[in-house]
């Protein structure tokens, strides 16, 4: 018998994690001397409470869905991949190439190339890793953290050296042709006549976003390679068995993995910076983890969560725009979510499985 | 009348609904050797691990020299003169003998003046007992038997007088075992007392003073051992009458489905596991290999499995098939009418996690009945579990349970079910009835000889030698990656292929 | 390049290479009792943190440093909680408490001082001061001057603060440790079987909260030594990767600590030089990328990990909780 009805697993645990992280993070507001109920105040109204607002929460979103699912797909092959940060680093190299390269007619066509580019180069940056994990046994994880300083330096190197245009000190890129442009929510919605904030940044991207969902859902729950990826993460000896080549697997889940983390940039560094700069996935990829713990590594979960993560986003830049608490307050969130959802999860766990065993007595 | 060193009063301990240990009282005596038989998840280990301090019972009490005592954790246990060899051993593969006698047993916090005493120890203790090992070998570089001697090295350095040997002799020759056993008569002659737990009829019968039979979590008989047969003890084991024999008609072997010759296998740590197997199993015949664990029927197993690689030639119905693992794995296997139903169920058979309808497709994913197009096709999927639940008998029938979720012996219906519907013309059998129930078991075995009767090739790998002598129509028998010889259950004996599985050839004394 | 300036690098290399060597003996520790620790980072600038503020606040710099020990080890009982009692991910709980330390410490920086995430400069009796050993050229005119040997006297081995000596006699005394005392065998047999050490009578538990305490108050005096001794004063995000550095010169060291000393001199020579780009292009005569060399750490790690140079073999049991079992 399953210790508990599995509404608990999927809903119940996740929001019980999540309480324990507001509450936590209620307590460093207050030690910090502010009330956390005017900042979870001021958190709502600069995070949902205007189409403005909406428009950089789903921005946020929008990343965090990329690299929540990035980091999801490797989980469910028993892969804890920290390296989703360098691959949207170098899936940015990969938008700026093709947006900068290649003259493109429309920005419909030019977003497929962008993410065509951005996921290549984001996959392949994966590639190093998984190949080594799983031909020479090297841990994944600490390759992975290992690949996203060598990422941040190369992309450092490309921009001061090779991609930034004659004559300008910022080490960024020239911002992209008129063409690349993305179509913002304003410009979306506009053509239905619904009223939009046009100054915010969320833009086609969450659309790829939401297909990106949907699609990692079909891989994982209705193909035959999702059932392989599905089983390899379960047990390594028993997809042996089956004749499933672990080699395969994680290398082909390590770089969609990394493909999904790179294209993270068709938001941030085409449809919003329209350029490449320093540093442009700002921690994104690491949000990836707190995303697909919470969501349970399921496209819908991870959605929701992005969502979540969005709107902690948004509200925390209002937060130190207006009540002088710093951005960083998002990241003590994250990491209570990432603390509560995935490491301590057995303490959640155990607690409401004794609860409902006693609960289940109880009634017999 | 002496009084018992130690005793059992009452002890029961459950896990969740599962009560493992029923109001169990016991008594053994000093000096002497008693062994505690029972089946697989009799409870044998669950009440061994009580006296070593691993679980905690529910209720009864535990009486050393007529003193009642808590054992609250190995310590307690160690200090109650309680030594333990569990069946895996617990040594640190790195360290050397020296370093594991004295772990958790040092004198002071430095080192050296430990180590120093204990290597002198150590030379008494081989002295007196006949337990020679080097002090200063790796443990990752001795054999099993060596280790094995480590582990009683550990409890006599701690000074045990109970000395409780979990099946130690799963992993031994039947020579080994044999010098183990010389080993616990001495120290029986030297006052200790030991628990023998195992499953093994043969070794109660060839050392034990007194033994005790559990069943079901319950104490059901203890006996002394010259009073008792072992058709006696199988009967008290199981509750009934066993019926060793498996109905079959005799096989009429047809032709050759799948020949091996000089088979070689080296393992990752450059240890060759196989050194040259031959072998032929004909259409409609049962090749059981009897051997100890570990000397190459898993290897053997997984190669033909394509799990790993190998050196020879196979071939399956005249046509060779590739061991290099290049061109093929599990997969292909199952394409040339291969089925496989692995030694471990758990870590191999099954997806545990995965509900019993995904675990139906496992290895058979690709097959075209369960996908259409791109996607798989679940709802097949689904019904065509639904129905080799009914047709195996599998409880709860219920396609929606993971595969944790269901006993020992329908997890292994599932797995069986799975392999056998597929209508292989070859089946490779690993130790199909471990961990399974006695209603199940007869039921595997029907099914296996049901098979071989629509004319399949079955080749069943079984440490246990019952169901080697009962279910095969042709045995070999495998010693250090190698096969030793060849016989007709009809025209052998469990003696004779005892002396087999020790490496020793032909008739011998 | 002249030998001063050699001096100089190799100088500047030993100041770099110190918290590295604490992180990465904290590191050590830990992951010889089979707990993997990646939260190294974390730790470090919490305690860089406190111990800056403490000694900004009070003046104190013995304080800074036991306040940002302190700090250290709160996020060593997170880590205990989750990777031994509730037998969480040890990776995912490393993450969590590094993103917890980059969060906090500027939330609580900001409010505390309001200096945009810093401490307030130190200077005096908050600050570790280098110790000018007896004789030593302090005058860089002086030294110029001087013969070689008292150059490398003066520039190299005096004029260091407390903490770098300190952190080169704990590698002698981590190694007497591991190899000599009892704890050293129980905290090495942890890491590769617990069971054996359960089964030998002994707390798997107790000793592997004590590697991670351990690896708390190494992880506490490598960040009070950036904050208070390296640098004046706490800046946000100061440890800039140096414990997955040390992470990765515990793997360069194949978790021995002698190793763990030269991988650590090595990857703060390293820094060193990426500092001084401009002697290495005059002694290579090559333009060197500073990329390259702020990247060089991470890709030797990775050579190493690939197994191509020497195969790294961690604990058996790290990374795995422990879970009674027959």
């Amino acid at each position: 018998m399953d210790k508990m009805p599995k509404w608990a697993d999927v809903v119940l645990i996740p929001l019980i994690s999540l309480f324990l992280a507001a509450l936590g993070a209620g307590a460093v507001l207050m030690a910090t001397g502010h009330d956390p109920i005017a900042a979870l105040g001021v958190m709502i109204e600069g995070g949902m409470g205007s189409s403005r607002a909406w428009g950089y929460t789903l921005y946020y979103a929008t990343n965090f869905i990329f690299t929540g699912l990035a980091v999801a797909v490797a989980i469910h092959a028993r892969l804890f991949n920290i390296g989703a940060e360098g691959q949207a680093l170098l899936g940015g190299v990969g938008v700026a190439v093709a947006c900068l390269q290649i003259p493109w007619p429309h920005w419909s066509l030019a977003v497929l190339g962008a993410l065509v580019f951005a996921g290549l180069f984001g996959g392949l940056w994966a590639i190093v890793p998984a190949w080594l994990q799983a031909k020479r046994g090297s841990h994944i994880v600490i390759t992975t953290i290992m690949f996203n300083f060598i990422a941040a330096a190369l992309l450092n190197f490309l921009l001061v050296e090779v991609m930034k245009p004659a004559g300008v000190m910022e080490p960024a890129t020239a911002s992209f042709p008129e063409a690349t442009h993305l179509p913002s929510f304003a410009d979306m919605l506009g053509v239905f006549g619904i009223p939009f904030a046009s100054d915010a940044p969320a833009n086609f991207a969450f659309i790829l976003a939401v297909i990106a969902c949907v699609l990692v859902w079909l891989l994982i729950w209705r193909t035959r390679l999702g059932y392989e990826i599905r089983a390899f993460g379960h047990s390594e000896t028993g997809a042996r068995y089956a004749g499933i080549s672990g080699v395969k697997i994680i290398v082909i889940a390590m770089v969609i993995s990394g493909a999904l983390a790179g294209m993270m940039s068709v938001n941030n560094v085409m449809g919003e910076a329209e350029r490449l700069v320093l540093n442009s996935s700002e921690g994104a990829g690491f949000i990836g983890i707190a995303v697909a713990l919470m969501g349970r590594n399921h496209p819908m979960g991870v959605f929701l969560a992005a969502v979540l993560f969005g709107f902690l986003y948004q509200g925390g830049a209002q937060l130190s725009f207006q009540l002088q608490i710093p951005r960083e307050m998002v990241t003590v969130i994250q990491a209570l979510v990432i603390l509560f959802t995935g490491a301590l999860d057995q303490m959640i766990r155990g607690t409401l499985e004794r609860a409902f065993l006693a609960a289940r007595k109880w009634r017999a | 009348m002496t009084d018992p060193v130690l005793e059992l009063s009452g002890i029961s301990k459950a896990f969740g609904p599962v009560q493992a240990n029923k109001n169990i009282s016991l008594r053994v005596m000093p000096g002497t050797i008693h062994g505690i038989i029972g089946e697989n998840g009799a409870g044998k280990s669950t009440l061994m691990s009580i006296l070593y301090g691993f679980y905690k019972a529910d209720s009864g009490t535990i009486r050393i020299k007529g003193r009642e005592i808590q054992i609250a954790d190995s310590q307690a246990a160690i200090a109650a003169g309680i030594g333990m060899v569990f069946q895996h051993f617990k040594l640190v593969e790195n360290f050397t003998v020296l370093e594991n006698v004295v772990l958790g047993a040092e004198d002071g916090r430095l080192l050296r003046p430990s180590l120093a005493k204990a290597r002198a120890e150590l030379k008494a203790l081989a002295e007196d007992y006949g337990l020679n090992v080097d002090p200063d070998a790796i443990i990752e570089e001795i054999g099993v038997g060596m280790q094995q001697r480590v582990e009683i090295l550990k409890a006599l350095y701690r000074r045990a007088e109970i000395l409780i040997l979990d099946e130690p002799t799963g992993v031994l020759t039947p020579a080994e075992a044999d010098q183990l056993f010389r080993i616990l008569a001495r120290l029986r002659e030297e006052g200790k007392t030991v628990i023998l737990i195992t499953h093994k009829l043969r070794e109660i019968m060839e050392i034990t003073d007194t033994v005790s039979v559990m069943r079901r979590g319950e104490m059901t008989a203890t006996v002394k051992t010259p009073d008792t047969s072992p058709e006696h003890l199988a009967e008290l084991m199981v509750g009934r009458k066993v019926l060793l024999q498996v109905d079959k008609v005799p096989a009429t072997p047809g032709k050759a489905m799948l020949e091996v010759e000089n088979l070689k296998v080296t393992d990752s740590k450059g240890v060759e596991r196989l050194k040259g197997v031959s072998l032929e199993v004909r259409a409609g015949e049962i090749l059981g290999i009897a051997g100890v664990a570990g000397n190459g029927q898993s290897e053997l197993l997984e190669v033909l499995g394509g799990m790993r690689a190998g050196r020879g030639k196979v071939r399956v119905e005249g046509a060779e098939i590739d061991l290099t693992g290049r061109n093929s794995n599990g997969q292909t296997r199952r394409a040339r009418g291969i089925a496989h139903v692995p030694e471990d169920r758990q870590r191999e058979g099954l997806i545990m996690d995965f509900f019993a309808w995904e675990n139906v497709a496992f290895g058979y994913h690709h097959s075209a009945a369960y996908n259409r197009g791109l996607f798989m096709d679940n709802a097949a999927l689904q019904a065509d579990t639904t129905a080799k639940m009914e047709r195996f008998d599998v409880r709860p029938p219920n396609p929606w349970l993971t595969a944790k979720n269901f006993s020992g012996g329908n997890q292994q219906k599932i797995v069986v079910a799975r392999e056998i519907e597929q209508g292989p013309k070859i089946l490779l059998v690993g130790q199909p009835t471990r961990g399974v129930d006695i209603g199940a078991i007869e039921f595997i075995h029907k099914q296996i000889v049901t098979l071989r009767d629509q004319g399949a090739a079955i080749l069943l790998v079984s440490v246990e030698l019952d169901e080697i002598m009962s279910l095969s129509d042709r045995i070999a028998v495998m010693f250090d990656g190698r096969i030793m010889g060849e016989r007709m259950p009809q025209d052998t004996t469990v003696q004779e292929l005892g002396l087999l599985m020790a490496g020793m050839n032909g008739k011998a004394a | 390049m002249d030998f001063l300036t050699l001096l100089q690098i190799l100088d500047a290399s030993l100041r770099l290479a110190t918290p590295l060597l604490l992180a990465c003996l904290a590191g050590l520790f830990s992951e010889r009792a089979g707990i993997f620790d990646i939260g190294l980072e974390g730790k470090m600038l919490v305690a860089a943190f406190l111990a800056g503020a403490i000694a900004a606040t009070s003046g104190n710099v013995w304080l800074g440093l036991l306040a940002g020990i302190g700090a250290s080890l709160m996020l060593s009982v997170v880590h205990g909680l989750a990777s031994i009692t509730f037998r969480g991910n040890q990776l995912i709980s490393g993450v969590a408490i590094n993103f917890f330390a980059a969060g906090l410490t500027v939330v609580a920086s900001q409010s505390w001082f309001g200096q945009g995430g810093r401490t307030p400069q130190l200077s005096g009796a908050a600050r570790f001061d280098p110790i000018i050993w007896p004789g030593a050229i302090t005058k860089i005119k002086d030294l110029r001057k001087a013969d070689p040997l008292d150059q490398a006297y003066s520039e190299l081995l005096s004029g260091h603060a407390i903490i770098v000596y300190a952190a080169l006699l704990l590698v002698p005394l981590s190694w007497w440790v591991l190899y000599r005392t009892r704890f050293g065998l129980r905290l090495r047999a942890v890491g590769e079987n617990p069971a054996a050490v359960d089964t030998a009578g002994i707390s798997v538990v107790r000793l592997r909260y004590s590697a991670v305490l351990i690896c708390g108050v190494l992880c506490g005096i490598a960040g009070a030594y950036l904050s208070t001794a390296l640098q004046a004063g706490f800046v946000k995000d100061m440890t800039a990767g140096r414990g997955y550095i040390a992470l990765a010169a515990l793997i360069f060291a194949k978790w021995r600590p002698w190793y763990a000393l030269y991988a650590c001199l090595l990857f703060g020579f390293l820094q060193a030089l990426a500092l001084r780009p401009d002697v290495l292009e005059k002694a290579i005569g090559l333009k060197v990328q500073v990329q390259l060399l702020d990247a060089l750490p991470y890709i030797l790690t990775v050579i190493i990990l690939a197994g191509f140079v020497g195969k790294a073999i961690p604990p058996r049991a790290g990374g795995e909780p422990y879970v009674k079992e027959r």
